[in-house]
C-alpha cells in the first residue's frame, strides 16, 4: 500500500552523467516512494543502465543530486554520505539485482552462505538462526532447499537471479535496484521470475527501480514508468497511462512495435 | 431504496469532472489529431449509478479511463473526493493517483488483464491483505464473491488466462467488488455474460449503489441499463462539433 | 657461511656484516613499523622486506623482526613447531649467534626473545619477553578475497561478515568448524588477525598474554602485533563454540595431560607414541621427576609371528 503521507523514499534531481562531451543521461528527476516500483525502459544508449548506476550509488553523477530518505538521519544526499555509510546502506537498506548474477553472488560459496552473507555482516552470529533464514528466503524464492549447500555455479540462470534476489532482500531493504532482471532467460522462467518479484514487491512493500528494455516486464511490474532516448526522459507517467495513451511520437513508436502474441 | 435527496447536496459529490479536454495525437501517423472530448462536465454522487450513454465511438469508455487516470487529459479538471478531500488526478503526483486508484477508485475494465500464475482465487484474495483482512478472511471473502458469481471451485487454483471471455470478466468483476471502494468505474461490466450472470452482477452493482458507492459506468445492455443506472449522461462526440 | 660450525658454540660475530645482518637504517624501518603494529592492534602494517640469506617460506619475516628488536643482552630461543632441535630451528638460532653473538637458549624460562613456527610454548610467558611469530600469510581474508585493495577496504571499515561466512560454510558442509590451525581471531575487538599456523589448541594463550607478541611476514611483506594484555578473540558462532583439541593419551614421556601433543608412529602396524610438541616442556617435566608410560600405542597384532618368548627389555 502506497503511504501519500510518508515522505519520498528516493528524490533524484535533475540528474546527469556525461562520459567526456558524451551524454549519458541529463536532467532526471523524479521521486519514489515506498512500496512503489518504477519502471525505466529505453532502447539500447537510452541512458537508463547509466541513470541507474548514479541512483544506486555505483557512479557519482556529473551534476544533481541523490536523496535517499534514511532510517536514521532523514533524507541524505548519498554522494555526501561517507564511503563506509555509504557501503553500509548498500548492504543492508538497499538491494541491487545485477543483470548478470554472477556480478551479484559469490560464486565460490553455497547458496545457503550467499544469503546469509549479508547477515553476518550485520553482525548475526548464531548458525542455526542464519541458516533458518536461508531456509526462509531461499524458499521464498521458490528453489529447491536441497540445494542450499550447493555452490552457484552449478545453478540455472533462473536460479541463480532467484538466489541474487534472496540475497538482497534478506535484510528487508526498502529499496531495490534492478538491471534487466529476466533478460537472457527463457521466456517461461522469466514469466516466473517476474511473478515472484511482483509478488514479493508487493508483499514486503519494497520500493524498486527496475530497467528493462522490455515493456511487457515493465507493464507487469512497475506503477510508473520512465521512457528514456539519447540520455533524456521523454516521457514518464503511470504505466498503464504511459503504454495505453502514450504522448511523446517516440513512445508511440515503442508501444506501436510490441508485436503481439 | 430512498435516499436523502442527493442531486442538490454538494456533500454528496464524489466525482466532479470539469471542462476536460481529451485528443489524441498521432504522431508516426503524420500527426494527425483526434479530438475525442471537448469540454466536459460531470458531477457522479453518493448513491448514485451515472449511465454514460452515446454513439458507438462517441468517447464514453475515453471519459470512463480518463477519470480513472489511464488516458492523460489534455485540458480540465478531474476531481475525485479521497479521504474527505478533492484530489484533482490531471495533474496530481503518480503516487497520490496510485492512492486513489488503491483505496478510492475502483475499475473494471472491459478487459482483465492476465497475471501468469495467479489462480483467480488468489487474484481475488490477495489485494484485501492490504485492506486488513488476514489470510483466511480475505480468502473467505473473495471464495463468496467467486461463488456470487457462479465461478465453479474448480477453476478457483487455475490462473484465468485459459478461462472463457464470460469468466475472465466475472473473475474482474469479483476483484473489483470484493474490495469496499467508495466510487466504482464500470466498463461493459456484463458484456460477456449470460442473463443468470448477468442478474449477479446487477445484483452486485444494485447493492453498492444502494450502500452509498458513487458509480458511473458504460452499459450497452439496455436490460442493465435500466436496472442499476438511475442518472445518464450522453457524451457528445467532440469530432461530431469539429 | 654455516658449514662447519657446530651446535651451541659462541663464535665471533661474522666480519663485514652488521649486528644481527640487517643494517642499523633497515632495523630502524622494521621497528617503526613494529611500533605501528603494537599501537594499532592485529592491524597490519606494511614494511619494506629485504633480501635475507633463506628462501621466503623459510621464516624470513620472524627472522627480520627478531633482528630488529635484539641486543646483546638478549638470550634468543628458537622453536619450530615445538621443537629446539629440528633443522629450521637450529639454522635460525645459529644465524643470530653468528651474526650478533647473542646468548641462545633452548629452555622458555631463560628466553628474552622467542621466534616460534606454528606454536606457542606451553610455559606462560611473561612480562619481561617477546614472542615473535613467522608467518606464511598475514591477510585472514585472502581465502575469499583475492584483492589487496578489497581486503584493506573490509579491514578499514570493519566489514568482516565474509569470515563467518568461511565458517558457516565448513559447519554447512562438515557439522562443525574444522579450520584446526591458522584460526582467525579478533584482536581487541577490531581487526580481525591471521594468527599464524599455530593449531587452534594456541589460539586461547593468545588471549591476554603478558609477553608482546609481534608477527613477521617476509615474503608478504606484513609486520602486526598483540600488545601485552590484550583481548584475542577467536572466532565463532553462539552455538558453534570455539572449542580446543583434546587428547585420550597422555605424554608418553612426562605423562602430561595438558599440552599439544605430537604423534609418533613407531612401527609398521600403526604402532603410536604420543610426545609434547613443546620439547623443552617436556624435558623440564621429566627433569621435575614427572613420568609417562613410555609405551607405545598398539597398532594392529602381528599374527604371523611364531616367537612365542617372552622377553623382558
Amino acid at each position: 500500500m502506497i503511504d501519500r503521507d510518508q515522505p519520498a523514499l528516493l528524490q533524484v534531481s535533475d540528474l546527469s552523467r556525461y562520459y567526456g562531451g558524451q551524454v549519458g543521461c541529463a536532467d532526471v528527476s523524479f521521486d519514489l516512494h515506498p512500496g512503489e516500483v518504477l519502471g525505466v525502459v529505453g532502447e539500447s544508449g537510452s541512458g537508463k543502465t547509466t541513470l541507474l548506476k548514479c541512483i544506486s550509488g555505483l557512479l557519482p553523477p556529473s551534476a544533481g543530486t541523490v536523496q535517499f530518505d534514511t532510517r536514521v538521519d532523514g533524507p541524505r544526499d548519498i554522494y555526501e554520505l561517507s564511503e563506509p555509510e555509504r557501503r553500509m546502506l548498500m548492504r543492508t537498506d538497499w538491494g541491487i539485482v545485477f543483470q548478470n548474477p554472477r556480478d551479484g553472488l559469490r560464486m565460490n560459496v553455497s547458496a545457503g552462505a550467499n544469503v546469509g552473507e549479508r547477515l553476518m555482516a550485520v553482525g548475526a552470529r548464531n548458525y542455526g538462526e542464519i541458516r533458518s533464514a536461508a531456509v526462509d528466503w531461499l524458499s521464498k524464492v521458490e528453489m529447491d532447499l536441497g540445494r542450499i549447500d550447493h555452490l552457484p555455479a552449478t545453478f540455472s540462470g533462473g536460479m541463480q537471479q532467484r538466489l541474487q534476489i534472496a540475497r538482497n532482500l534478506v535484510t528487508q531493504p526498502r529499496l531495490v535496484f534492478m538491471d534487466e532482471p529476466t533478460s537472457g532467460l527463457d521466456v517461461s522462467v522469466q514469466a516466473r521470475l517476474l511473478d515472484l518479484v511482483r509478488g514479493l514487491v508487493r508483499q514486503l512493500d519494497i520500493a524498486c527501480v527496475v530497467v528493462t528494455h522490455d515493456l511487457g516486464v515493465a507493464r507487469l511490474l512497475s506503477h510508473r514508468l520512465m521512457v528514456m532516448r539519447g540520455g533524456s526522459v521523454v516521457e514518464h507517467g503511470l504505466t498503464d497511462q504511459v503504454l495505453d495513451d502514450p504522448q511523446h511520437p517516440y513512445t508511440q513508436l515503442l508501444v506501436s512495435s510490441i508485436l503481439p502474441v | 431504496m430512498p435516499q436523502a435527496n442527493p442531486l442538490t447536496d454538494d456533500a454528496q459529490d464524489m466525482i466532479r469532472v470539469e471542462g476536460l479536454c481529451k485528443s489524441f495525437t498521432l504522431h508516426n501517423q503524420g500527426g494527425v489529431r483526434i479530438p475525442v472530448l471537448e469540454n466536459v462536465s460531470l458531477t457522479v454522487k453518493r448513491g448514485e449509478c451515472l449511465v454514460l450513454a452515446g454513439a458507438s465511438g462517441a468517447g464514453k469508455s475515453t471519459l470512463l479511463r480518463s477519470i480513472h487516470a489511464n488516458y492523460l487529459a489534455q485540458a480540465g479538471r478531474i476531481l475525485v473526493r479521497h479521504d474527505g478531500d478533492w484530489v484533482d488526478l490531471v495533474g496530481a503526483p503518480p503516487h497520490l493517483v496510485l492512492d486513489v486508484r488503491e483505496r478510492t477508485l475502483g475499475h473494471v475494465s472491459q478487459f482483465l488483464r492476465v497475471i501468469p500464475r495467479i489462480g483467480a482465487l488468489e487474484l481475488v484474495a490477495q489485494p484485501l491483505l492490504s485492506r486488513g483482512f488476514d489470510q483466511a478472511a480475505a480468502r473467505k471473502r473473495a471464495e463468496e464473491m467467486l461463488e456470487r458469481l457462479a465461478i465453479p471451485e474448480t477453476l478457483w487454483s487455475l490462473p484465468p488466462a485459459t478461462f472463457s471471455g464470460g469468466e475472465q470478466q466475472r473473475v474482474n468483476i469479483a476483484m473489483t467488488f470484493a474490495r469496499d471502494y467508495p466510487i466504482l468505474l464500470l466498463d461493459e461490466p456484463t458484456a460477456s455474460l449470460d442473463a443468470d450472470n448477468r442478474r449477479a452482477v446487477i445484483d452486485l452493482i444494485v447493492e453498492a449503489r444502494d450502500r452509498g458507492v458513487a458509480i458511473a459506468g458504460i452499459f450497452h445492455d439496455a436490460f442493465v441499463r435500466d436496472a442499476v443506472g438511475t442518472r445518464t449522461y450522453t457524451v457528445d462526440s467532440a469530432r461530431k462539433a469539429a | 657461511m654455516m658449514e662447519g660450525i657446530t651446535e651451541m658454540e659462541q663464535p665471533e660475530t661474522l666480519s663485514g656484516y652488521n649486528f644481527a645482518y640487517l643494517d642499523e637504517q633497515t632495523k630502524r624501518m622494521i621497528r617503526r613499523a613494529t611500533l605501528k603494529a603494537v599501537a594499532i592492534p592485529g592491524y597490519q602494517v606494511p614494511f619494506g622486506s629485504r633480501e635475507m640469506p633463506l628462501p621466503y617460506g623459510w621464516g624470513t619475516g620472524g627472522i627480520q623482526v627478531t633482528a630488529s628488536i635484539i641486543g646483546v643482552e638478549d638470550t634468543l630461543k628458537v622453536i619450530d613447531q615445538g621443537a629446539d632441535d629440528t633443522t629450521n630451528a637450529v639454522n635460525i638460532r645459529r644465524f643470530f649467534a653468528k651474526t650478533a653473538g647473542v646468548a641462545t637458549t633452548e629452555k622458555t624460562a631463560e628466553a628474552s626473545i622467542i621466534q616460534t613456527r606454528h606454536r606457542i610454548p606451553e610455559e606462560q610467558l611473561r612480562a619481561d619477553q617477546i614472542i615473535v611469530y613467522q608467518v606464511p600469510q598475514p591477510e585472514p581474508l585472502r581465502f575469499i578475497e583475492p584483492r589487496e585493495a578489497e581486503t584493506r577496504k573490509m579491514h578499514a571499515l570493519s566489514e568482516y561478515g565474509i569470515m563467518h561466512v568461511g565458517l558457516y560454510e565448513e559447519i554447512a558442509h562438515y557439522g562443525r568448524i574444522t579450520q584446526g590451525y591458522n584460526y582467525p581471531v579478533q584482536v581487541n575487538d577490531r581487526y580481525i588477525m591471521a594468527p599464524s599456523p599455530i593449531p587452534k589448541f594456541d589460539n586461547p594463550k593468545m588471549d591476554n598474554m603478558p609477553a608482546l607478541q609481534l608477527f613477521g611476514a617476509g615474503r608478504e611483506k606484513r609486520i602486526y602485533a598483540v600488545p601485552p594484555h590484550t583481548k584475542v578473540k577467536s572466532l565463532d558462532f553462539e552455538d558453534h563454540p570455539f572449542t580446543i583439541e583434546s587428547w585420550e593419551q597422555a605424554c608418553a614421556l612426562c605423562g602430561s595431560e595438558e599440552s599439544y601433543l605430537d604423534e609418533v608412529i613407531t612401527d609398521d602396524r600403526g604402532s603410536r607414541l604420543f610426545v609434547c610438541s613443546d620439547s623443552d616442556y617436556c624435558r623440564t617435566r621429566r627433569e621435575a621427576g614427572h613420568q609417562g608410560s613410555g609405551l607405545p600405542v598398539p597398532g594392529e597384532p602381528d599374527t604371523t609371528s611364531t616367537d612365542t618368548a617372552g622377553e623382558a627389555s
